[in-house]
């Protein structure tokens, strides 16, 4: 039967995120599903690149420690959990939860795995013109890691008409992780555009997990957040006709107002009449936001039409190495000696010929992240210089080289710190999408 | 004291690739067209003269008193190849907020 509303939550934004938001929604929420988005672009490279070294991993490395405690709470509450933290081995973190599943206990726990999404071997095997950029997929040649298409929220949707308690993705789209539980749930179809679209407003404010209720927003004197160690994640409660209020528990920090929703609700979108979908092509001009209690914001009026025809597709690929070096500076002349320093090095780097593709150097604290040109001696400045190399030597001669301004720089550097890391790219196409299609494989336990 | 764009409004920063997205939003629904007459793509880029994109969109939204700042090829290459400390850009909207406004 089609209940009425449905009350979805978020229980993560990011990877690395805060675990206890999370479990306290879940515990006291009266939620009946919670996701975790949990892949940025790249994770899957990442991932991909841990399964190559170990068959078992490529799943996201937190996801035995959220599952761990976030099952016991969840199961005997009957909260359904959606998340894509199935990275680069969707079935491999399908089987640890079932694994972790028995291991509490709960017989019969149900998870399913969501594949499809990895499309590496169709994108090997053709031609693919890049989309952000001049080129084709072969350019990359053998450097590519991984090629993961965007799916929509059928999949998700699939696995849920097969009773799974927990849905394992790997790339979807991030709002599918709210649509799938939505247009299950609610009975929508996915040819009603309307109902895609504000289904995508709803995951969209959602899946930043923290960011609507207040992350990402304070400015002290100006736009003041209470309490921001104890951030609540939000949920929704969603109506069959989609309109939602958005929500967070009593007594966690933060607020929910029509600011912190505007923000979000523009977060990362280009064109607000087109943000492309699998699902849709969702239309955000028309959303009404409304504070219609404390902490309480409702959301309706989104938009949709017919998704595009192609799908998107992330190629995570190697791309050399970013060698790094910093050294600090302070008191009368600080600036004028990091400059020094940075002039040092140029001159070093031709001297040792260092094979450097790419040379940034900055002042931290007067340019690094300025863009303004604001200029001004700060107290103290840190020298900041990073390459981009085709191997690990050079990469580590830029870290060598600024270690060495202790002894031959400067009047006065202190505090060296230097990294060499090996760097995975991203780069993105399209696919056809009669190519792609969600398969679920379901775990018992 | 000369008003800034902090006075009358706020921002959110995102990125998709090698473009930044800042969005500006009224604090007052009654001050958005001022917003408006203050963040044209000229006087963004003149604001951020460290940044030069290739190209500036701007988006308005009425409806939310809001104009979104698309800024194409404007992170080094993005997240993922960006030499930049700020890879992200996630510090450029901020950094909008000293922008001048013009006078009423």
């Amino acid at each position: 039967m089609t209940r009425s509303t449905l009350r979805i939550g978020a229980g993560a934004g990011f990877s690395g995120d805060r675990i206890e938001p999370a479990l306290d929604l879940i515990e006291h929420g009266d939620l009946d599903y919670l996701a975790f988005e949990c892949l940025a672009e790249r994770t899957i490279g990442l991932a991909q690149a841990a399964r190559a070294a170990d068959p078992q991993a490529g799943f996201d490395p937190l996801l035995e420690a959220r599952m761990r405690r976030a099952l016991p709470l969840a199961a005997p509450r009957g909260v359904r959990i959606v998340t894509n933290m199935g990275a680069a081995n969707t079935l491999g973190a399908a089987r640890k939860v079932t694994e972790i599943a028995r291991e509490l206990g709960l017989s019969g726990y149900r998870t399913a795995a969501v594949t499809g999404d990895d499309v590496l071997d169709l994108v090997l095997a053709g031609d693919y013109p890049l989309i952000d950029r001049p080129g084709t997929s072969r350019d990359l040649g053998d450097a590519i890691v991984s090629a993961n298409a965007y799916l929509g929220a059928q999949g998700i949707v699939m696995a849920l008409e097969q009773g799974a308690d927990t849905v394992i993705t790997g790339r979807v789209c991030d709002p599918a992780l709210f649509l799938g539980p939505l247009a299950h749930e609610l009975d929508w179809s996915f040819d009603d555009h309307a109902m895609m679209g504000q289904g995508t407003v709803i995951g969209h404010l959602l899946e930043c997990a923290g960011q609507v209720c207040g992350g990402y927003f304070a400015d002290p004197g100006v736009k003041d957040v209470p309490d921001l160690a104890r951030l609540g994640f939000p949920y929704a409660d969603v109506c069959r006709d989609g309109v939602a209020i958005l929500g967070k528990l009593a007594g966690s920090g933060g607020r929910i107002d029509t600011a912190t929703v505007k923000e979000q609700l523009l977060y990362e979108i280009l064109d607000p009449a087109a943000y492309l979908q699998a699902d849709v092509s969702a239309d955000f001009r028309d959303v009404r936001i409304e504070q219609v209690g404390p902490d309480r914001v409702r959301v309706s009026g989104g938009m949709g039409r017919a998704a595009p025809q192609k799908l998107k597709v992330s190629i995570a690929y190697h791309d050399g190495y970013v060698g790094e070096g910093q050294i600090s500076y302070a008191g009368p002349g600080a600036a004028a000696r990091g400059r020094l320093a940075i002039e040092i090095i140029r001159e070093r780097l031709k001297i040792i010929g260092a094979q450097v593709e790419e040379l940034r150097c900055d002042l931290i604290g007067m340019d690094a992240v300025d863009r303004r040109g604001a200029g001004g001696d700060p107290a103290d400045v840190r020298v900041r210089i990073a390459a981009r190399t085709s191997c690990a030597k050079s990469a580590t001669a830029i870290g060598a080289e600024v270690e060495a301004l202790y002894t031959n720089g400067p009047m006065g550097g202190g505090g060296v710190t230097r990294s060499v890391r090996q760097v995975l790219a991203v780069a993105s196409t399209l696919i056809a999408r009669e190519l792609v299609a969600p398969r679920v494989h379901l775990e018992i336990a | 004291m000369a008003e800034i764009l902090r006075d009358i409004a706020h921002v959110r920063t995102g990125d998709k690739g090698d473009i930044s997205q800042i969005a500006v939003f009224a604090l007052r629904d009654a001050d958005y067209l001022r917003v408006l007459a203050a963040v044209t793509p000229e006087r963004v880029a003149a604001h951020l003269p460290g940044l030069r994109p290739r190209l500036i969109r701007r988006y308005e939204l009425p409806a939310l008193a809001a104009v979104n700042l698309v800024l194409e090829g404007a992170l080094q290459g993005g997240v993922t190849r960006s030499l930049s400390l700020d890879a992200h850009g996630k510090t450029l909207g901020a950094q909008l907020l000293d922008l001048p406004l013009l006078p009423e």
